[in-house]
């Protein structure tokens, strides 16, 4: 070992601390990196794996009823590679050990196993066996959410009749990655479920022999995917087509693919933030070394060691740190990002969900830690190399000072010396103070924006389900009803308020942007189901014309007074021409509203009705339940707040791991900036210190002088903080105004106060740490040194 | 120049007779252990300083002139041995208790000025004063080392010379019993360092604090009461001079 290494050594043994705090800031940099970014390949790969081994398909479409000779049409279509026609039914369902009934989408498959689009995999049991009549199988997030296994049986109204379903396998579907009730957005697998059982059974069941409601496309490779779309809803107009769409309107892909991008934007910003911050550590750090070694300097140079030689040494010191950080951050990495993918395990239902790790992920990973390392030590390391060995000799010239800006400013008078020294000790080096204020203000905004998203979904869930869903239970009909069922429903006991609606599925355009989307006929005077404005004020429905909410609106970019082009997917399926009135403005979904009367007029029919919001007595809601689960017009009851029990459940945990994780990252980043902020001026103004002490002065009036700075710094970073955490608040708002859901852009006073109170406490802990470093001072050596 | 305000004019000579010892130091010994080596510093010093005195202390490096200022000077107890200050007791003094006695009564004057770099002449000097029970005007403290008009002038823009006054007037601003300088002409040029020396002399002229001078100057015992001759940790002699040279006579 030569003696340089030696050195390295002995530097890096003495400037562990320092080093420790550098290293701990760029592990987490790495390891955000490497979880967010393996995390997101084992998703995509995952995704990509179980589409194409399991032909998802490419276009999707649901109609009333058409004879299966259609498919060799559909499969005629320039395009269509492939044609899986089904029957599709939601029923409902009595769950064992559940008092609320659940909803189950039957979804028919081949009664020998056959290739299929959207194929099933079979976790386990078995397939189900020709002219067994009862047999089913039940997808795993449904099955695990009930715990139902293989030879458990559940009961179904099946068109009317009470069955018994068997269930004889546990299988998952691309289809259904993340399974939900359509129009939510919270996955309730305990209430909502998907079935698969024979087409020879569920045909003739829902009158549907020879017969599809349902359709699933593959396409061919390079095939446009709107034109098929838009041959398919030529074809399939007489049918009773709801309208043929695409996988970005499917909604577990939407959701699916929505993540991803989340995990590919996280992944990108986080890191770079921390390594940032490892840079400017670093350049702070070396810059330091360098300047106390500039005697050692001299002399090596003195020697014969080159330039270069030197160079490497100090840029050796920073690498010795970044190899270690590296180390740990893609060990922790690779930790967290497994845990991770068991969170989302529990949203996305694949085969196999595996972490994937590869290595250039890995080398990439290592790279930018080199990149962030040399970013920051180069200026560092370039001063000590241009160090002439003569110059280097002498001690650094004195720093040199000068009133700071607030006393420039007038305020000297409010200044005592010892403040006086803070205020110019950071003037002196005002980027490094700028910087370090900056970093700390970042983890401020770090823990900020974290909590945001709580704060956002919580609001978003007072909104959406305490505004604008009010009603404690929805029943939807098989089919639209006369609206006296009203009247039946309301004497039930236990209901204590009915108010029907009806949805009428329709094709919403305006000029070459169009949406599918359900119009909801509401009662003007609804008090369940209402929508809101921008305020969170009630709207009144108009006599006429639509109200739409403000995302479907951009989305079609209308304006009230625009005249929107609706075709109606129902019925006789007029094209009406209907004004948009006015705009609502809810948190979820995209919504199209209109007066229950005005839409019965347009559609020409008498009052009708598909489906009623209901209040109900809670005492007595279990009775009710199994009183609704033996109805059979209903396919479908919801109980808000078993919806809203189970996603806090879920939510909650997983919002808990990441505020968390957000916090360690964050008391990292201040411990690390602060830490080796005091550590610096530790050793910048040690001598200082030891003389003041000589002086008189105490070592509480040092320790206040020395964290003084850090201080100013921390608090100055509060504001800047609040102001930081709210813009990336903002950010993420925009980034989450979707059409499944937009976050409301609320930052709780709890939350800044959160943030600041743990980067405080990190920030006092890293200066306790250094101040404990005072009391070894040594206070005869300040007699006879230079420094 | 005008006039120091606050000090009271003194008859220069000759020095009052010794009444009572304001220090009082007696079997004094110190060992440290450096690395594995245990080093005596001091063997067993006796020394009285009395109030109004100018006292150089002599000695090569290793003599344990520097330990002996330290224990004088509240930074350091000894191995054993009494230490008196007045009527406090320093022999085991706790850290607290030093600061205290280092605060009210004792002034320092270092080889390398060790002034704040970031606060003015003034403010450094108001950094004791604020802490003091009855200080001097920092800028009175300022024009007695004839720096009066260098007040707002910080470290880096005054020359060694100047930067040591005002570490001497930081020092005797708050009217300290006692200032212990350690080779306070170390790091200066010859002409300088006797314009230190000559604000040192009035100081202690005109303020009647103890001046305790350490070095390995022998020239600069001339200007003093009594000269204490340090080797290897003991007191090898104490000389009085009979007549004080002024330190603008001295020659080295």
């Amino acid at each position: 070992m030569s003696a340089l290494h030696r050195k390295l050594i002995r530097d890096l043994i003495h400037m562990r601390g320092q080093l420790f705090a550098v290293t701990l800031v760029l592990a987490c940099g790495i390891a955000t990196y490497v979880t967010m970014r393996s995390s997101f390949f084992s998703l995509e790969a995952a995704q990509f794996d179980y589409y194409s081994q399991f032909r998802f398909g490419d276009v999707f479409t649901h109609l009333k009823r058409a004879p299966e000779s259609l498919a060799a049409a559909i499969t005629a279509i320039p395009g269509v590679a492939a044609v899986q026609t089904r029957v599709l039914m939601d029923v409902t369902l009595d769950v064992p050990g559940l008092d609320e009934p659940a909803t189950g989408r039957l979804i028919s498959i081949p009664e020998r196993r056959a290739p299929m689009l959207n194929d099933l995999f079979l976790r386990q049991g078995r397939y189900i066996e020709p002219g067994q009549r009862g047999e089913v199988l039940i997808s795993e997030a449904f099955a695990s959410a009930n715990r139902l296994g293989v030879g458990d049986s559940l009961d179904a109204v099946l068109n009317g009749k009470w069955e018994r379903l068997h269930i004889v396998g546990i299988a998952l579907s691309p289809e259904f990655i993340y399974e939900i009730r359509p129009s939510e957005v919270f996955p309730d697998n305990r209430r909502f479920g998907v079935l698969w059982m024979s087409r020879d059974v569920l045909g003739p069941a829902f009158n549907m022999e020879g017969a599809f409601n349902d359709v699933v496309i593959s396409l061919t490779h390079g095939a446009s995917e709107r034109e098929v779309i838009s041959r398919l809803d030529q074809l399939l107009d007489r049918y009773g087509c709801l309208g043929a769409y695409g996988r970005q309107d499917q909604i577990s892909f939407r959701f699916l693919t929505d993540e991803l991008e989340e995990l590919r934007v996280y992944g990108s910003i986080l890191p770079t933030l921390f390594l940032c911050i490892v840079a400017f550590l670093l350049n702070v750090l070396l810059s330091r070394l360098v300047g106390t070694q500039r005697g050692q300097v001299a002399v090596l140079k003195a020697f014969g060691y080159t330039n270069w030689e030197i160079g490497l040494h100090y840029l050796q010191l920073a690498l010795v740190a970044v190899t270690a950080g590296t180390l740990a951050g893609i060990g922790a990495g690779l930790w967290l990002a497994s845990s991770l993918i068991k969170i989302y395990e529990r949203y996305f239902h694949f085969p196999a969900l595996q972490l994937h790790i590869d290595a250039p992920l890995i080398l990439t990973a290592v790279a930018i830690a080199a990149g962030s390392a040399c970013l920051g030590a180069v200026s560092a390391v370039r001063r000590a190399v241009a160090l002439a060995p003569a110059e280097a000799m002498r001690p650094e010239p004195p720093a040199t000072f000068r009133p700071g800006l607030l006393e420039r400013i007038g305020l000297r008078a409010l200044l005592t010396p010892a403040s006086r020294m803070i205020v110019r000790n950071l003037d002196r080096r005002r980027w490094r103070a700028v910087f370090s204020s900056l970093a700390v203000a970042l983890s401020i905004a770090i823990v900020v924006s974290g909590r945001y998203a709580m704060d956002a979904v919580d609001r978003l869930v007072s909104i959406q389900f305490h505004t604008v869903q009010r009603e404690d239970v929805t029943v939807v009909f098989q089919e639209p009803r006369s609206a006296h069922v009203r009247f039946e429903l309301a004497q039930l006991a236990g209901v204590l308020r009915v108010e029907p609606f009806r949805e009428i599925p329709v094709r919403l355009r305006l000029g070459h942007r169009w949406r599918l989307i359900a119009v909801l006929g509401l009662l003007p005077d609804a008090e369940l189901r209402r929508p809101i404005d921008s305020q969170l004020h009630p709207l009144t429905l108009p006599a006429d014309g639509l109200v739409l909410n403000t995302k479907l609106a951009e989305i079609l970019g209308a304006r009230p007074g625009d005249i929107l082009t609706v075709e109606v997917l129902e019925g006789a399926r007029p094209v009406l021409q209907i004004p948009l009135v006015s705009l609502a403005d809810e948190p979820v979904g995209l919504g199209a509203y209109m007066d229950l009367s005005a839409l019965h007029r347009l559609m020409r029919e008498g009052d009708t009705i598909s489906g009623a919001y209901m209040k109900v007595d809670p005492a007595i809601a279990p009775r009710l339940y199994s009183v609704l689960k033996r109805i059979p017009a209903i396919s479908g009851v919801s109980v808000r707040e078993a919806m809203l029990a189970s996603f806090w459940k879920t939510f909650g945990e997983s919002m808990g791991v990441s505020t968390a994780f957000l916090v360690g990252f964050a008391s990292v980043i201040a411990f690390g900036v602060v830490y080796n902020g005091a550590r610096i001026a530790l050793s910048e103004r040690g001598n200082e210190l030891a003389s003041l002490r000589v002086l008189g002065l105490t070592r509480a009036e040092i320790t206040r002088i020395l964290l003084g700075e850090q201080g100013l710094l921390t608090i100055a970073a509060i504001p800047a903080g609040f102001a930081l955490g709210f813009a990336l608040s903002l950010l993420l708002s925009r980034f989450f105004s979707r059409d499944l859901f937009r976050l409301p852009l609320v930052v709780n006073a709890g939350t800044y106060a959160f943030a600041a109170l743990v980067v405080f406490a990190a920030a006092i802990f890293s200066g306790l740490v250094v101040a404990r470093r005072l009391r070894h001072m040594d206070l005869t050596a300040v007699l006879k040194s230079r420094e | 120049m005008p006039p120091p305000q606050p000090a009271a004019p003194r008859t220069p000579d000759p020095p009052p007779p010794p009444a009572a010892a304001v220090f009082h130091i007696q079997g004094v010994t110190k060992v440290y252990r450096m690395g594995d080596v245990q080093v005596h510093a001091l063997r067993g010093v006796d020394l009285d300083l009395y109030a109004g005195e100018f006292v150089v202390v002599l000695g090569p490096s290793g003599s344990g002139k520097s330990t002996l200022l330290n224990i004088l000077g509240g930074l350091d107890v000894p191995t054993s041995g009494e230490v008196h200050y007045l009527d406090h007791n320093l022999t085991a003094a706790g850290d607290a208790a030093l600061t205290r006695f280092r605060r009210e009564h004792v002034g320092f004057v270092f080889q390398f000025y060790n002034l704040i770099p970031s606060l003015t002449a003034l403010e450094n000097v108001a950094l004791v004063t604020e802490i003091a029970e009855h200080p001097m005007d920092p800028a009175a403290a300022l024009r007695l080392v004839d720096l009066g008009d260098r007040l707002n002038h910080f470290p880096a823009q005054l020359s060694g010379g100047e930067q040591q006054r005002v570490a001497i007037a930081r020092a005797v601003a708050k009217r300290p019993e006692v200032l212990l300088c350690d080779e306070p002409t170390g790091a200066l040029d010859y002409t300088t360092g006797k314009l230190v020396l000559e604000v040192l002399e009035r100081v202690n002229r005109e303020v009647g604090t103890i001046v305790a001078i350490i070095t390995h100057n022998a020239a600069i015992a001339g200007m003093a009461d009594r000269v204490v001759r340090m080797s290897s940790g003991m007191v090898a002699g104490i000389q009085r001079n009979v007549k004080k040279i002024s330190p603008s006579e001295l020659s080295w």
